[in-house]
């Protein structure tokens, strides 16, 4: 267990330090000076070289990247070259958006997902099972977006009932928060849903043909019983894995909905950066995403151990 | 008394037969065999009896069980689940699969007595567990409770379905090949547990098999089937020795108890696909004696002790086609070494026989009949003895 843990740490700490590198290494070797693209085409070299300095681009690249990297820990990701702004409360006040998207999206998924697909697997033979089956099939074939705009237009241009947009702190006024969270929550978990429904759905028709769940059976426990106390454990196994790749998917998918729902999340403070030429800003932003799939996928293996006891030993 | 009795037992799907009329009766304390080859019903019989069937497959006809008050057969799943594990139990072939591969052994043993109220909470159902692994000779058992199932051999986990399955005492356990999975160094042993667990119990016993060898050491009567129906049934002693359907024959000819001493006989052809049995006769297609008659099915022919369905039954041999029978323990003195001095497979079933000596003199010579696993050629692991003159 011990080596396990130290194992996944250095992994983890690896993958971060390459993902640095790489992001660090693509911004330098963009073609454009941030000095000059500061001053303008008409500054004096003077002028630009002063900028430089400011700007701490006239020293070697491994000395920057050293310095951008000795920040990260303690949050800070430099000043941007472009606003002029501290990127690290910046990123910070954004990821947290995000999360916030991102999570009550996930929730409102498996809301949706874990009922539905154990339904449409127990029912795979009947109606039932097929009209689930059918409209996750559409589920998945409708992007985000879409989905995001026709909530829009039926229950906030129809009917009136939630705003169309708009991001309000839950710490400024957790109603008005709850409000505006509903419907881009309800856009990105329902498409997710329809994924997970299928994911779920095919696990637990995988469970219900094992030797265990008719043991189970045999020992006096009805089929819905058994399959809940035999069969939903081993059946999140395999859907976990999916969980933690949509949940990275997510992250960046956002943005489309971000910019449906007008939401000042991370996917959109991304673009911006990549629309301004803001290298710092979109360098931070990429090592923060990576940092989060890190996290995901670190936590998925966690849940994985917990899950199945057959992984604890393994080395 | 009968504990369990089945008339008339139809299972199959919308389209197709799979079992047909089967009817047999099962005694407080009696071993009944189940054999033919893969794919004759044998093992859709055991799960209609305890409404286990697959999505699709459908069973009628009747099945009793002592102090059940309704048919078995078309009974809600509530009912059925309530008397499954409890009163009728059931052992699988595959034991690496059978248990939860997330759930704790102990839990899994707890959790039946929970289910049927034998044990009052989890704490006394635990204990309990620990105790019902002791009885099937798990090592360590409070230790062995705490490990999940990858943590166990083969022979360990299917000692553990045995424990589940004898946990609340039933008055039936249907074995479906639980040995066949097994290192042949282990079958001998769970075997005997089975036994040993059904007679302190006096449970009556089910055993589906395909080796005949067993059959004839463990069990008293026998079952055979063909083509989803039963098509000759009696004494193991007498449908062993004396076949009347061209089918047990051919059974006993392609085992190696029948001793000609060299290659084994096969029975001609193989086994249709599920519920394309001809009609008539399920067997003419494969049948040496087959004729024009057979295409009208056989009605049952009563026996000593049990029948057969034949138009053309096998002429009772000269020389009886296998050798089980009373022999004295002293003529097979070199084939049993003392027991302190054995190791593996033979020791436990024969000290197990010796103990049943007692009471029933002419299984303990059927136990010392059976032969070291170590003897160079042999197929598997248990084998009456052939006649003396075709031993190999």
């Amino acid at each position: 267990m011990v080596l396990q843990l130290v194992r996944r740490t250095a992994v983890f700490a690896v993958s971060l330090v390459v993902a640095s590198v790489v992001a660090f290494a693509f911004m330098s070797v963009l073609p454009g000076d941030p000095a000059r693209v500061a001053l303008g085409v008409n500054a004096t070299e003077e002028a630009v070289a002063a900028t430089r300095a400011a700007f701490g681009t006239d020293r070697p690249l491994v000395v920057q990247y050293l310095d951008w990297v000795g920040g990260l820990p303690v949050g800070d990701f430099g000043r941007s070259y472009v606003t002029a702004v501290d990127i690290g409360p910046q990123i910070v006040d954004r990821l947290l958006v995000t999360t916030w998207l991102v999570l009550s999206g996930m929730a409102v998924a498996l809301v949706v997902a874990v009922p539905l697909g154990v339904l449409a697997a127990m029912r795979h033979r009947s109606a039932g099972g097929t009209v689930i089956s059918a409209f996750s099939q559409v589920g998945v074939a409708v992007p985000s977006f879409l989905a995001g705009i026709l909530l829009v237009t039926v229950f906030a241009v129809r009917l009136g009932w939630l705003p169309s947009g708009g991001w309000v702190p839950p710490a400024q006024d957790p109603v008005e928060f709850l409000r505006r969270l509903v419907l881009p929550a309800l856009a990105l978990g329902l498409v997710q849903g329809a994924v997970l429904t299928r994911y779920i759905r095919s696990a637990v028709l995988d469970v219900l043909r094992e030797d265990y769940l008719r043991t189970a059976r045999s020992k006096g426990l009805t089929p819905g019983r058994a399959l809940v106390r035999h069969g939903l454990r081993n059946a999140a196994i395999p859907v976990v894995t999916v969980l933690g790749l949509q949940l990275a998917t997510l992250l960046v998918g956002a943005v489309v909905v971000e910019r449906v729902f007008v939401i000042p999340g991370l996917g959109s403070l991304l673009l911006d950066g990549v629309a301004n030429r803001d290298l710092l800003l979109v360098q931070g932003v990429v090592i923060v995403i990576v940092l989060a799939v890190l996290v995901v996928n670190f936590l998925v293996d966690v849940a994985y151990t917990v899950l199945d006891p057959r992984l604890r030993r393994a080395t | 008394m009968n504990v369990l009795t089945v008339e008339g037992l139809d299972v199959g799907t919308a389209d197709l037969q799979l079992v047909s009329d089967v009817s047999f009766t099962l005694v407080a304390g009696e071993r009944v065999g189940l054999i033919g080859e893969s794919g004759s019903g044998k093992s859709l019989t055991a799960l209609a009896m305890l409404g286990l069937l697959p999505d699709g497959v459908r069973a009628q006809g009747s099945v009793r069980l002592a102090g059940i008050d309704h048919d078995l057969v078309g009974a809600p799943e509530r009912r059925m689940a309530a008397l499954r594990g409890d009163a009728m139990t059931m052992v699988f072939q595959e034991p690496m699969s059978a248990l939860n591969p997330s759930m704790r052994v102990g839990d899994q043993v707890a959790e039946v007595m929970l289910l049927h109220g034998t044990q009052a909470d989890r704490r006394a159902a635990r204990a309990a567990a620990v105790e019902v692994l002791d009885s099937v000779h798990l090592p360590d058992p409070e230790r062995l409770a705490r490990a999940y199932p990858h943590q166990l051999s083969g022979g360990q986990r299917q000692r553990v379905m045995i424990a589940i399955a004898l946990a609340n005492g039933p008055s039936v356990l249907l074995a479906d090949e639980p040995t066949t999975a097994l290192d042949v160094t282990v079958q001998a042993q769970v075997l005997d547990l089975i036994l040993s667990g059904v007679a302190e119990r006096d449970a009556a016993l089910l055993f589906i098999t395909h080796d005949l060898a067993v059959v004839a050491t463990v069990c008293e009567r026998v079952l055979v089937m063909y083509g989803g129906r039963i098509v000759e049934s009696g004494p193991v002693k007498e449908v062993f020795t004396n076949p009347h359907h061209p089918y047990t024959q051919g059974l006993l000819a392609a085992s190696d108890m029948a001793g000609t001493g060299g290659r084994l006989r096969t029975i001609p052809g193989s086994v249709p696909a599920a519920g394309r049995f001809p009609d008539g006769c399920v067997f003419r297609t494969r049948c040496p004696n087959a004729a024009d008659d057979c295409t009208v099915a056989p009605a049952w022919t009563e026996s000593d002790g049990g029948g057969y369905a034949c138009h053309h039954p096998v002429a009772a041999p000269e020389v009886p086609v296998l050798q089980v029978r009373e022999r004295a323990v002293p003529d097979l003195p070199g084939r049993r070494p003392p027991p302190s001095s054995r190791s593996g497979t033979c020791s436990a079933p024969t000290a197990a026989g010796a103990r049943r000596c007692g009471s029933r003199g002419h299984r303990c010579t059927r136990w010392a009949a059976c032969r070291s696993t170590s003897r160079p050629g042999s197929g598997s692991g248990w084998s009456v003895s052939p006649g003396p003159a075709s031993r190999r």
